[in-house]
């Protein structure tokens, strides 16, 4: 065990290790090696039990379908997803302080999460899928759906696979929810989370997918309100043609960015998200939109009023 | 192998009177059709068409060394007792010239399907592959069979393919009463010469940096035995074969414990169209997107309808790449 790091040396093509061959420099460096590997997983606990006691518990009570190999047919790997839970629940517990109201609301089996969109960054996301991993009992895996683009990014489209992120079409809904599965839907897409300061918290359009998919698979939907994100970066205006020239959904405008570093990190506001009573809907999943709309401006004006609710309720920003 | 031996073996003792029934194999002295004719000349009297020489062949089977544009091919079937064809005869190699590639595959096929409509074979069985739907960052995790075919999209030397499964589809309606079945396989590994598992026996493996896809493969006994089933009477349609389930691509690698080279995507796929053009590597620069992107099946239909399950775990099937 003491020589690992050494033997690793010697193995190297260029001869560096020989060097190092049973010498003293090789037994210094493998004791270095040993000890900043302690004392990297020494931290990595006392930052796990700062942060969450109970993870070793929830991850196992999380239920998942990773066979021989470690993943899920989707690619979903609970060791990755170990780690990014880590990190993601220190930044719910610590910098936006969320409060998460109802988690329990949330049905056993296939679930339909609705939430409205904001924050010019996706970190609403974030903090539903981690709130129904720390809150909900059993723990769940919410299955976010990303943008097909992210797809082609290295390293970012590995990373969120193995959390349990899936593509958003149809086919890989259905099959999730027909696993009973959660999945996460922002009806608004890119135009809810692009929003401006002054037409905060203000619903854009919903999209009609996820009713018919709740229809055709007689799926519960949860109507979910996230207070706070809208404040994590102030935009005070979107560009539209330089968004179009670069490509982007948008292009906001974000004072606080104008600080080097710092302006970056998003405002470390509280971020309250409510759960509301599960909805079901019955019909035909191929009727008129306008059918369609009608149910889906159900659900809509729900997360409205449980969105001002929340406002209204609110000490502050920061509190 | 044994599992798959021992179904045929039953299936034989069953169709005795069958017996005598006439199979054509085209591409009969390829790896995978040896196979297939190892497992059905008990059953069914085997007759091959390809222009390769069949020196192992059973002594039962015959070989008709021709070349399948040839018009002679059509004395295979004159007499009129084919029972079934298994068109296995597709030529695979990028490195084909485009027009010999294109007639072997299209009109070679297409006088083909001229032969069985004359001679009113009821039964053609063709080995297309899930590579027709092609590794694209926006297909579903499991592509069902109705899926477009979009695998032509940035890879040209598959469209051939592409164009016989589309001509297998449309004699469907051509020819309703005969019994067409096209078979869609995953990455077919074994002793195979075909791109995956060239691959996977490379001595160190080049991945693409950042990118790690669930990918599916199947061992090549497991698509002789669904090739198999599907020369059972009243069997049609287009079936997806899938194997013993997905794994990263990494994973993959870990069990044959072969080294991997993570490469940056940008630099590769540049890199690889010189290397191509010199004939420096077997591997032209748009099958780097089969590392990349997904491109897995449902195979949900062939387990239904065809009956079919893979006799090989996902081990077995990795590790069969290196028995040569």
């Amino acid at each position: 065990m003491r020589s690992e790091p050494s033997r690793a040396l010697v193995r190297t093509r260029w001869g560096v290790g020989r060097l190092f061959q049973s010498g003293a420099p090789g037994q210094a460096l493998g004791l270095v090696g040993q000890a900043m590997g302690k004392a990297l997983s020494r931290l990595q606990r006392i930052g796990q039990d700062l942060v969450i006691p109970d993870l070793e518990d929830r991850m196992r009570r999380l239920p998942h379908r990773a066979g021989e190999f470690g993943v899920d047919e989707f690619g979903f790997d609970p060791k990755v997803a170990r780690q990014a839970v880590l990190a993601a629940a220190w930044i719910y517990r610590y910098w936006f302080r969320a409060e998460a109201h109802g988690v329990a609301r949330v049905p056993p089996g296939r679930v339909l999460l609705i939430a409205n969109h904001s924050g010019q960054v996706p970190i609403d996301g974030l903090i539903i899928g981690i709130a129904l991993f720390l809150e909900a009992e059993p723990p769940r895996l919410v299955r976010a759906m990303v943008e097909r683009w992210a797809q082609t990014l290295p390293f970012v489209s590995e990373f969120f696979v193995r959390c349990g992120q899936v593509l958003g079409v149809p086919e890989n809904c259905r099959r999730l929810l027909e696993n009973e599965e959660a999945i996460l839907v922002f009806p608004e897409g890119a135009r809810g989370i692009s929003k401006t300061i002054d037409s905060a918290y203000k619903l854009t359009e919903f999209g009609l997918g996820f009713m018919r998919l709740a229809l055709e698979t007689r799926t519960p939907i949860v109507p979910i309100a996230v207070v706070g994100g809208e404040e994590q970066y102030v935009s005070v205006a979107d560009v539209k043609p330089l968004a179009r020239l670069l490509g982007m959904p948008a292009f906001p405008i974000v004072p606080q960015m104008l600080i080097p570093i710092v302006g970056m990190l998003p405002l470390p506001v509280k971020y309250h998200v409510y759960f509301g009573e599960p909805m079901t809907f019955t019909g035909d999943p191929d009727d008129e939109d306008s059918v369609i709309e009608e149910k889906v401006w159900v659900v809509k004006s729900t997360i409205q009023s449980m969105i001002n609710r929340g406002l209204k309720e609110r000490r502050g920003l920061f509190r | 192998m044994r599992a798959g031996a021992k179904s045929t073996r039953k299936g034989g003792r069953n169709d005795e009177v069958e017996r005598v029934s006439k199979v054509v194999v085209t591409g009969i002295c390829g790896r995978l059709g040896k196979r297939v004719t190892r497992m059905l000349h008990r059953a069914y009297s085997v007759e091959g068409i390809d222009r390769r020489p069949f020196p192992e062949r059973p002594k039962d089977v015959i070989h008709h060394q021709i070349d399948i544009r040839r018009k002679k091919c059509r004395d295979v079937f004159r007499h009129g007792d084919v029972a079934a064809v298994v068109h296995l005869g597709i030529m695979h190699d990028p490195r084909a010239s485009t027009e010999d590639r294109h007639t072997w595959n299209v009109d070679g096929f297409a006088k083909l399907l001229e032969y069985l409509d004359q001679y009113h074979v009821p039964k053609l069985v063709v080995l297309s592959s899930a590579n027709v739907y092609g590794p694209r960052p926006g297909n579903p995790q499991f592509l069902t069979e109705e899926a477009p075919l979009m695998g032509g999209q940035n890879f040209p030397e598959i469209r051939d393919l592409i164009e016989v499964d589309m001509l297998a589809q449309s004699y469907f309606w051509r020819k309703p009463e005969t019994e067409t079945v096209i078979l869609r396989p995953v990455h077919i590994l074994g002793s195979v010469k075909n791109a995956p598992s060239n691959y996977l026996r490379r001595e160190w493996v080049p991945t693409l940096m950042g990118f790690d896809p669930m990918v599916q493969v199947i061992h090549e006994d497991d698509v002789v035995g669904a090739i198999v089933r599907a020369l059972t009477p009243g069997v049609r349609g287009i079936f997806n074969l899938t194997g013993p389930g997905e794994i990263p691509l990494s994973r993959a690698l870990d069990i044959l414990h072969k080294p991997s080279v993570p490469l940056p995507a940008s630099v590769i796929t540049r890199v690889q169209k010189r290397l191509w053009r010199w004939r420096l590597t077997a591997f032209p620069a748009p099958e780097y997107d089969h590392i990349r992107f997904v491109c897995m099946v449902d195979g949900r239909r062939a387990r239904e309808v065809l009956g079919f399950a893979p006799a090989h775990g996902l081990r077995d099937t990795l590790e069969a790449v290196q028995d040569l």
